[in-house]
């Protein structure tokens, strides 16, 4: 056989970190040719997302971090693991591992990571000293934690010895251990490879506040154990000692480069395998990618680059011509509540470069933007305490501003630069880092017409799904300019747009699906076209969401009236219209949560949510609610969520007009209101505006002269401030105001399109909405107040009305063959003194604490 | 060792019990089954548990069609199934949680005998 040629390139992988793994997909998502791929890697573990470690400690389990499986389902690759290589022999092209397996190869990538340095100091491999790396370590870390705060019978003190992005992400970990942390820096400053001295002193104020305490210019010289042995405290250059139980070093990482060193390959003498532009290394069949490769005399601890060089390698081996760019610096801190970044040339290296600085000490806020020395082209910066710019500026690193740079840096106009043109290298997704150039090529190249697919192409959308809206106005934009169509058909079974449908079915007074699909569609329907119709029909017609075929149409949020959760049950929002409840209000809600074990908490819309309810108790609940006199919250609708108010004027000094009394009478008017998303009011008793009104749909704020109407404010994940459509209204004539303007977004909105997006797009925008709604431009007015009447007279609660019919209370049955059993697989875990789901470990680890057996009384 | 499956019908309800295009969920055993009734009066079983998370949700998704085939979409990220094969027709660019699970839904076979609904499942 030997001389049948060409013979299977056979390519060996060393190491199955992150950036082998990004290697691996590449090369074989790219190739239908023949290879034979092997990776070997020293850890017992499928490769995992090393980035994402210390979601450990909020309870991500091992196989959560794990990475996509299925590159590995290829035929053409084996992942061997638990096998180190230890030898390399050139002359042979051969490896020889741990378990004397010996395996040739035609080409070698080096991908093998760093080691996590201690300090060289006595006592640094006492027990209760760690380094923060492996998922091992974060295993063994929490281990040591919780049987020693057991054994010592006291929250522990412990010490990160290094106080940079490593350090500080530990130190929040040891936090959330209930550990008392103190961080200690050799150095005069925090995190001195990103910051400067003002961004490094006002991230140490950050973290003093959120009870880190931190330490600088100390150099530890010794750790000192107790009679048991383990670690008990440090001591100091200057003398001093610290207490400490347990010790993390986080003091950098030393590239793993002693098979390449053993093997005769150059390496730098700091460490770490040289390669060039195209990742290749001294010897031509061998490349090195990740943290082990050292570039123009650097080795950089980031993931980026070395995915770039992944995918320089993965185009190399394919025949393609790519190569590296050079490293990108920058990084973004990942600690809860301290919002650090910096990016490009943080510290001003570039000759003549300028800096412009926005700093609030008393806010925490330092932001700092270096530009070239003509202020026009942006080459880098800091941002402390307020990082929510970084996603949009990072990108622009290298381009021309084009406005003045100090507007970049206050908070109102923190993402102007995401509304311009997408520069190709913006994140347009976060979730799976897909640029908006990535989109573009997605639909130029690779032929995607739509979100959906580009989704599936890149991931893109896929995971939060917060830039979904982005990624559509991206590829209509891009078909736009290929002189395609957009369409806007709203699936494959309606050629019609929303707005064009909810005229349809208004013209022909259809009431059903079935008649509306025969008549204006094809097929059966789907998730996408059925919502939509129930929610149209919900306005039009107007009867309850689970009478007759309806019932068919609803998402299971509507369906049953409650919100899915992740394990399949439901949470249960009562309303509680304005935020307001009385004592006896909360005594019953709280009797539920009880005898039901539900998890309870205060929602981000004032008002209280209880989580954990099975489909089958969901009646029982709601029957116990209505008797207190609760009614649906409509939680789960498309439709009127909550109106936020402030005290107003009965009890603050600052109050003009009874905000409450409003708030109440306008979500007792709108309650139940289906809309294409759904719809959120404020309303603020004065100017102070302490209900954040004008982040909502609509927000009222009250003056001394009457009532001001802001419209199509957004939170979420494009953030927008409602706009002023009209001032100094009374009562009825804000009322007024709102019925129409609701109803016009309603009749003509896209499907989940909230009113931000929807007036951004609106031809005319705020004029063409005053000229409909005070003018009567359209001639459409006496609809719209007629058709919100009717919504007012027709308004019922449903949950009241499903407990009167047995035919949609049988909805509610766990088992079709076994009414009231629970669903055997939900399985949960007690946390700080209520339930949570367990996680996929905790349920095979077998460590539940508490399960559907939890005591639960009608 | 496995042992060899044995394939039971069983009566799991009665066709009535089944609303037209509205899944309903069935124990047997440890196993749940999804069952939806389509128009035409025939019955499909699939697993209950949506390969993507793990939950017990698949009867309350969304049923409808995708060019000729019956489907249904999982009510937690909207995969959608053929309710014929069982198979993934639409990921959503997500991948399956479980350990070497299949994307696929398995089917389990129906019968209607005089308004009863059977389900062949192994026991
Ligand atoms: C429960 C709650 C979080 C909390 O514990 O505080 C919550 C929970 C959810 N939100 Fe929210 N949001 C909650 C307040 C908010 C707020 C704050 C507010 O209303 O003042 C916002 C920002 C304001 C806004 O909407 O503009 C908010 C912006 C979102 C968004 C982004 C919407 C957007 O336009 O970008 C989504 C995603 C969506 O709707 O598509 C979302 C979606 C969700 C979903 C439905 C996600 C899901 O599909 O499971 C969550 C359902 C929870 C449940 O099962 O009950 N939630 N969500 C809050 C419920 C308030 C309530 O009483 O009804
Ligand atoms: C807690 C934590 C948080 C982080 N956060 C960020 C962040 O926010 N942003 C960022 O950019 N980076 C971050 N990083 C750094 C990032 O994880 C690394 O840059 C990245 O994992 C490097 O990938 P790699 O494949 O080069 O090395 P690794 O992921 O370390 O993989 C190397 C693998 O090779 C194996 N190996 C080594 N030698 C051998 C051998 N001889 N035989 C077989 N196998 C071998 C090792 O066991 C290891 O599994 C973080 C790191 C940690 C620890
Ligand atoms: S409650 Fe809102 S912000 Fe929190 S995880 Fe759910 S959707 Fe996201
Ligand atoms: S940002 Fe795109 S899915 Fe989360």
């Amino acid at each position: 056989m030997d001389d049948i040629a060409p013979a299977t390139p056979e390519i060996v992988v060393v190491g199955a970190g992150m950036v082998a793994h990004r290697f691996v997909e590449s090369l074989l998502s790219r190739s239908d040719a023949a290879m034979r791929v092997t990776v070997l890697g020293d850890e017992g573990r499928h490769p995992y997302d090393r980035v994402g470690l210390s979601g450990f400690f909020s309870g991500a389990g091992p196989e959560d971090l794990e990475l996509d499986r299925s590159v590995f389902d290829d035929d053409r690759v084996e992942l061997v693991r638990d096998d180190r290589v230890l030898r390399l022999d050139r002359a042979a092209q051969t490896v020889t591992t741990r378990s004397r397996r010996v395996l040739r190869y035609d080409t070698l990538v080096l991908a093998t990571g760093s080691y996590a340095a201690r300090v060289a100091v006595d006592g640094a491999d006492l027990p209760g000293c760690f380094v923060y790396r492996t998922l091992d370590d974060m295993q063994r870390l929490q281990e040591f934690v919780s049987r020693r705060a057991g054994m010592l019978g006291r929250p522990l003190r412990g010490t990160v010895i290094g106080g940079g992005l490593l350090g500080l992400e530990a130190a929040g970990a040891l936090q959330g251990m209930d550990v008392d942390v103190t961080v200690v820096q050799y150095s005069d400053r925090l995190m001195s490879q990103q910051l400067d001295a003002v961004g490094a002193s006002m991230l140490r104020r950050l973290l003093e506040a959120r009870g880190i305490t931190v330490r600088t210019e100390a150099r530890t010289t010794r750790l000192d154990p107790d009679e048991s042995g383990a670690v008990t405290a440090l001591e100091f250059q200057d003398g001093s000692f610290l207490r400490a139980d347990v010790v993390i070093f986080t003091v950098g990482v030393r590239p793993r480069d002693e098979l390449a060193r053993n093997g005769g390959l150059r390496v730098d003498p700091r460490g770490g395998v040289l390669i060039d532009d195209r990742c290749t290394t001294s010897d031509q069949n061998i490349l090195a990618i990740g943290e082990v490769a050292n570039y123009e005399g650097r080795c950089v601890g980031l993931v980026a680059p070395g995915y770039a060089m992944a995918e320089v390698a993965a185009t190399g081996l394919l025949g393609g011509e790519a190569a590296f760019p050079g490293y990108d610096d920058s990084s973004k801190l990942k600690l809860s509540g301290v919002d650090v970044a910096s990016f490009g040339d943080a510290m001003a290296t570039t000759p003549d470069a300028l800096d412009v600085v926005y700093a609030d000490p008393v806010a925490g806020v330092y932001k700092k933007l270096v530009l070239s020395d003509d202020a026009q082209t942006l080459l880098g910066g800091i941002l402390v305490g307020d990082a929510s710019a970084y996603g949009a500026l990072r990108p622009l690193v290298g381009a021309r501003l084009g406005a003045d740079p100090a507007a970049y840096l206050l908070p109102e106009n923190g993402d102007e630069p995401a509304r311009a043109a997408l520069p190709d290298e913006a994140v347009v997704c976060s979730c799976a880092n897909v640029s908006a150039g990535r989109i573009r090529s997605a639909v130029h190249e690779e032929g995607c017409r739509d979100a959906a697919a580009v989704k599936v192409c890149t991931k893109a959308g896929a995971t939060c799904g917060s830039c979904a809206l982005m990624v559509k106005k991206l590829v209509g934009q891009e078909l736009v300019a290929l002189g395609q169509t957009v369409s806007h058909a709203l699936c494959e079974h309606f050629e019609l747009s929303r707005a064009q449908l909810f005229d349809a079915v208004r013209v022909s007074g259809l009431s059903t699906f079935s008649s509306i699909v025969e008549r204006f569609g094809r097929g059966r329907g789907c998730d996408i076209c059925k919502p939509a119709i129930a929610s149209i029909l919900s306005v039009l017609v107007g009867s309850h969401v689970l009478d007759g075929e309806n019932a068919t149409l609803q998402d299971t949020n509507d369906h049953v009236m409650a919100n899915m959760q992740k394990d399949g049950t439901y949470s249960v929002v009562p309303r509680m219209p304005g935020g307001e409840v009385t004592p006896d209000g909360l005594l019953a809600i709280g009797g539920i949560a009880k005898d039901f074990a539900l998890y309870t908490k205060i929602t981000g819309g004032q008002r209280i949510d209880m989580f954990g309810a099975r489909l089958e108790q969901l009646p029982l609940i709601w029957e116990r609610l209505v008797d207190a006199g609760f009614e649906s919250g409509h939680a789960y609708g498309k439709s009127l969520r909550t109106v936020k108010s402030c005290v107003g004027s009965t009890w603050c000094r600052y109050g003009v007009l009874d905000s409450v009394g409003m708030a109440v009478r306008l979500e007792l008017r709108y309650r139940g209101l289906r809309a294409p998303h759904k719809l959120k009011l404020g309303v603020s008793g004065c100017a102070r505006e302490c209900a954040e009104a004008r982040g909502k749909d609509v927000g009222v704020i009250a003056t001394e002269t009457g009532w001001n109407m802001y419209v199509g404010g957004n939170g979420g994940f494009a953030p927008k401030h409602a706009q002023l459509l009209a001032s100094d209204l009374d009562d009825d004539g804000l009322i007024r105001a709102i019925d129409r303007f609701f109803m016009y977004y309603i009749r003509t909105a896209d499907r989940l399109q909230r009113t931000a997006p929807w007036l951004d797009e609106l031809e005319g925008g705020l004029d063409t909405l005053r000229s409909v709604i005070f003018d009567d431009a359209l001639g459409i007015c006496r609809d719209l107040d007629e058709a919100m009447a009717q919504h007012v007279d027709r308004y019922e609660d449903e949950w009241a009305a499903t407990l009167r019919d047995p035919e949609k209370l049988a909805r509610f049955r766990s088992f079709v063959n076994a009414a009231d059993t629970p669903d055997p697989s939900l399985a949960y875990v007690a946390e700080r003194g209520q339930i949570r789901p367990a996680t996929a470990a905790e349920k095979r680890g077998g460590v539940l604490i508490a399960g559907t057996a939890l005591e639960v009384r009608r | 060792m496995t042992s060899p499956a044995v394939r039971e019908s069983i009566r799991v309800c009665g066709l009535d019990d089944l609303e037209v295009e509205r899944g309903r969920a069935a124990l047997v055993d440890d196993l749940q089954v999804a069952l939806f009734r389509l128009r035409d009066g025939s019955v499909r079983a699939v697993d209950n548990l949506d390969p993507f998370t793990g939950a017990q949700v698949i009867a309350r998704g969304i049923v409808g069609t995708r060019g000729d085939a019956d489907t249904v979409a999982s009510p937690l990220h909207k995969q959608v199934f053929d309710l014929a094969t069982g198979e993934c027709l639409d990921a959503q660019g997500r991948e399956v949680v479980q350990d070497g699970a299949q994307s696929g839904l398995r089917v389990w076979p129906v019968r209607v005998v005089e308004g009863d609904v059977f389900v062949e499942v192994p026991r």
